[in-house]
């Protein structure tokens, strides 16, 4: 670490005096006060930064007023790297805010310090607002990630849209080096899309951009075609195309590691595209190794699309009622499967269904059922053929139906046998 | 040495299975069974209506109770530590004996209590009665900690054996030599509670479904236990929350005011098992009181029990605040019909069914409405005839899966929930009966019916029935996320330093008055 003598090095501090004569400053008067067993004031400045570097942004801010030197360690750009800043309402929010004033301190002395920046927002589109405020000024930013989270309702939907992407346009064009972008429910379009691009396309690692209703396939597709080091991907299925999927496996194209893909029906008999096999299966080609997470809200009947053919999900979670038919099509088409979560599902046993992904699902490692039935006979079965590999078996109480061979009782113990440790069922206590 | 004794009627409403009061007569001479009317505990924001009617009637009880014993209930206002000096010196105490509660508050007001006692040379005795075991050696036999899982809870109490036997109410044989000395004016001075005692509106009142007091309860519990093959084919997950009429036996609230002793409880299914082939824990009804264990043992072993911050084992959650939110409710108005009836009969009749609890909870907390599970608490521990500190807060914590409870990806549906054991919607139409015309197509969701129906039914949504308050599709899937991210930051949080909550003084504004977190007014 370069050693850091006295005051900043850089002219954006808010002391105006030159490093040395600063130093000279400190020196004397420390020296002066400081009796001569107190060794504090020798303790290196790096060593200072390191100490600070452990406390949290309250801590250090007291410590900051000890003394002009610890002011000073406070100041070091090295703590201003990362920042997140949190804005809501205080009329409606249990969550602490960032202080308007120390926003004003950081944006006048630490913006070209910030690397890593995240906004956390309230459903109030004040606090979008004010954090559009802040982007827009990061003007001496050069930004490596970029978080922008609504925590309840999409606030950054509900601010003008011109507002939004003129300030996110002013990080796009000033950092230059973005490597990492979370934008999910956001008005972003298109056209900041192609700005992202042009400035970043060799920094760009990670996009999120899930329930994003302003950008079109050709937009994140332009991403895919320019951004060869994109890692990780996470949107909406309605973004998802097979030219897409091409990009994405093309020989300049790194191995990508992670798409996540959201498949939400706003309103019930929603049609879906299909995707077809020969997409799919480069991208496995091209990136063996990577994850494709996939949630599901659909209403039952929506599902007609889906499961047709071979798909290479590894991670799937059907967020509302997915019927028995489809969980079929999921244990036909669905190789790759590591991790399963069914929500609902109905009063139908799913017996063969489950039967069926064991056989078939070879990666199975974890699984979860809310709502849903199974029988006894038919889950110690599911458990015999598959429990070695289960590392979670989420099973609510009320879905394991008991039957001439198995109480809940026994059922546990078959279960602990041959997933070999002890085992459960989740319960809901009985208030 | 013969005692002048009072033995102090706090939970343990009863006569039977009282070992407390048994010790108070031993070498008794004067005896003075007290409750006392505590401001603290006994106001109108932690007792509502029906509870306060509850527990009248259960005070009544005692002192009919008693004065078939030839003695009396005496009923003092004030606070302990300020009333027991006084009575102790008045009528010359040597003995104070009462029922050992767990509960934060009762524990440190009995610490209090038994100091003033020893400077007025006064022994004091405590047993063991509330609970089935003693809490505390469930604890010990836990390595220190309180069981986390029902089940590590079940393999403990196999350790420890069953429950003691209960022990019968005391007989005017026990009672030979013992005397209370009444006054003429007892009336006056401690006399039973009104009903509109704590400034209740006593007019809100409905019909009182649960009468409270050990009377009631013993019979109740005798009406019960014959139905034996209920009793032995009872499983609680099958019965239903919205039935017309409790599906359940309801002796709940007789147990946490204690006007029924767990533990006679607990032998009288015993009995009625013998033989026989039953449903087993954790949905027998045995089931049903080591789940109460379950969360009394939780509540002493678990620091901050009743609270997100400063409780280990709560997932550290950011709820939102939102008194719209929390209002409508509380006050049945979200617009979700299945919701709105069971806030009613919860209001109106003091009792709901463990499902139409979960649901509740759930829509209030991680479902829908991503209010902290504190507020539910609240208005839970208000109106519950059975609100117990101590469940109240284990089932709050389970429910919004902030505790003992992960799998947040099962949220009950605001409106298939209900479909699945009333169809036709009866229940919503029992306690709403302004949706009483609505078909059984769109009683659950009566946003969906068309103009000309809901007119038809005399209900506009909008107008005569709320919107719905969130779109329960929508919301929930916002809430897994925020779900995830909350039990993705446990994960992940380094032991952060202690936040300072005293204020610094200043001249001018510094980073650290900046950065003092925002007053939570609670």
């Amino acid at each position: 670490m370069k050693r850091i003598k006295g005051g900043e090095e850089d002219g954006n501090g808010s002391s105006s005096e030159s490093s040395p004569e600063a130093c000279k400053k400190v020196r004397t008067q420390t020296s002066e006060d400081e009796t001569p067993e107190s060794d504090w004031v020798r303790l290196p400045q790096e060593l200072l930064l390191h100490v600070f570097q452990y406390l949290p942004l309250l801590d250090r801010a007291y410590a900051s007023q000890v003394c002009r030197r610890w002011n000073q360690a406070f100041h070091m750009p090295e703590l201003w790297r990362y920042f997140e800043f949190e804005l809501n309402q205080p009329a409606s929010s249990y969550l602490k805010a960032t202080h308007p004033d120390l926003i004003k301190q950081i944006i006048t002395r630490h913006s070209n310090h910030l690397q890593y920046v995240s906004f956390k927002v309230d459903s109030s589109t004040e606090s979008a607002e004010a954090a559009c405020n802040i982007l827009s000024q990061l003007v001496n930013c050069s930004l490596k990630t970029l978080g922008l989270i609504s925590t309840a309702r999409p606030s950054f939907m509900e601010v003008p849209k011109s507002h939004f992407i003129s300030a996110l346009t002013v990080v796009f064009v000033n950092s230059k080096s973005l490597s990492s972008l979370k934008i999910d429910d956001t008005p972003v379009d298109d056209p900041s899309l192609k700005v992202l691009v042009a400035n970043n396309r060799d920094t760009l690692k990670l996009l999120k951009m899930s329930s994003c209703p302003h950008v079109s396939p050709a937009g994140i597709l332009c991403v895919a075609d320019q951004c060869y080091g994109l890692r990780e991907l996470a949107l909406n299925y309605h973004l998802l195309s097979d030219e897409l999927l091409l990009a994405l496996s093309s020989e300049k194209h790194v191995h990508l590691e992670h798409l996540r893909i959201d498949v939400v029906s706003e309103n019930p008999g929603q049609h879906f595209h299909t995707i077809k096999k020969t997409s799919w299966d480069a991208m496995v080609r091209h990136s063996p190794k990577f994850n494709l997470v996939m949630y599901f809200f659909l209403y039952e009947d929506e599902f007609g699309p889906f499961f047709n053919e071979e798909v290479p999900v590894t991670h799937l979670y059907f967020g509302r009622s997915v019927s028995k038919e489809v969980l079929g099509r999921v244990g036909l088409h669905c190789p790759r499967l590591v991790e399963l979560v069914v929500c609902a599902n109905g009063l139908r046993p799913l017996d063969e269904e489950l039967i069926r992904i064991a056989k078939r699902c070879t990666q199975l490692s974890a699984i979860g059922l809310g709502e849903c039935e199974v029988s006894c006979s038919a889950f110690v079965e599911f458990v015999k053929l598959c429990g070695r590999r289960l590392s979670q078996l989420s099973i609510m109480e009320e879905v394991l139906i008991p039957d001439h061979k198995y109480s809940l009782d026994e059922i546990h113990w078959e279960v602990s046998k041959h997933l070999g440790r002890v085992w459960f069922p989740d319960m809901m206590p009985t208030w | 040495m013969v005692h002048t004794c009072v033995h102090w009627f706090r939970k343990g409403l009863r006569l039977h299975d009282n070992p407390a009061l048994m010790a108070a007569l031993r070498d008794c001479q004067e005896l003075y069974p007290v409750f006392i009317l505590d401001p603290h505990l006994h106001n109108d924001t932690c007792v509502g209506i029906n509870r306060w009617r509850f527990l009248v009637g259960a005070l009544r009880d005692l002192d009919c109770s008693l004065r078939k014993l030839n003695s009396r209930l005496f009923v003092v206002r004030g606070k302990p530590e300020e009333v027991f000096p006084e009575l102790f010196d008045k009528w010359k105490v040597t003995k104070l004996t009462y029922e050992y509660d767990t509960e934060p508050y009762s524990l440190s007001r009995d610490q209090t209590v038994t100091t003033l006692a020893k400077e007025h040379r006064v022994e004091v005795l405590y047993k063991i009665s509330h609970t089935l075991y003693d809490i505390d050696r469930m604890i010990e036999e836990n390595n220190g900690k309180a069981p986390l899982t029902y089940n590590r809870m079940r393999a403990i109490v196999k350790t420890l054996g069953p429950p003691k036997k209960p022990i019968p109410a005391p007989t005017m044989e026990d009672m030979k030599d013992v005397k209370t000395p009444c006054s003429e004016n007892h009336e006056q001075k401690y006399e039973m509670p009104t009903l509109g005692e704590l400034g209740h509106d006593t007019a809100a009142l409905g019909e009182e479904q649960f009468p409270g007091g050990e009377q009631e309860s013993l019979r109740r519990l005798d009406e019960h236990m014959k139905r034996t093959g209920w009793v032995c084919g009872f499983e609680k997950p099958q019965t239903s929350p919205n039935s017309l009429s409790p599906s359940t036996t309801v002796l709940s609230p007789y147990v946490t005011f204690g006007c029924l002793s767990a533990r006679t409880f607990w032998w009288r299914l015993a009995e009625v098992y013998q033989g026989k082939k039953h449903s087993d824990p954790p949905v027998s009804l045995h089931g049903q009181l080591l789940w109460r264990e379950f969360f009394y043992t939780a509540s002493v072993g678990i620091p901050n029990f009743n609270k997100m911050e400063g409780n280990p084992v709560c997932t550290q959650v950011d709820w939102d605040t939102n008194p719209e939110y929390l209002a409508a409710w509380r006050e049945a108005r979200t617009g979700f019909p299945f919701i709105d009836a069971i806030m009613t009969q919860l209001r109106q009749e003091g009792w709901i069914h463990h499902l139409a609890r979960h649901a509740v909870a759930c829509f209030l907390t991680r479902g829908d409405l991503w209010i902290s599970w504190e507020e539910g608490q609240k208005v839970f521990e208000e109106l519950l005839l059975d609100g117990d500190w101590a469940l109240n807060a284990g089932n709050w914590q389970w429910l919004s899966a902030s505790a003992f409870f992960h799998q947040f990806f099962r949220v009950y549906s605001p409106v298939a929930f209900g479909k699945k054991t009333d169809k036709n919607g009866d229940y919503i139409k029992k306690y709403l009966p302004l949706l009483k015309k609505l078909p059984a197509e769109y009683i659950y969701e009566p946003w969906k019916a068309p103009r000309s129906v809901q007119q038809a039914a005399g209900c506009i949504v909008g107008k005569d029935y709320p919107h719905p308050i969130a779109q329960h599709e929508v919301i929930s899937k916002k809430n897994i996320q925020r779900m995830k991210l909350a039990y993705a930051k446990k994960s992940t949080d380094a032991a952060g330093s202690p936040s300072k909550k005293k204020s610094v003084k200043r001249s001018a504004p510094s980073v650290v008055d900046m950065l003092r977190k925002k007053d939570r007014g609670k």
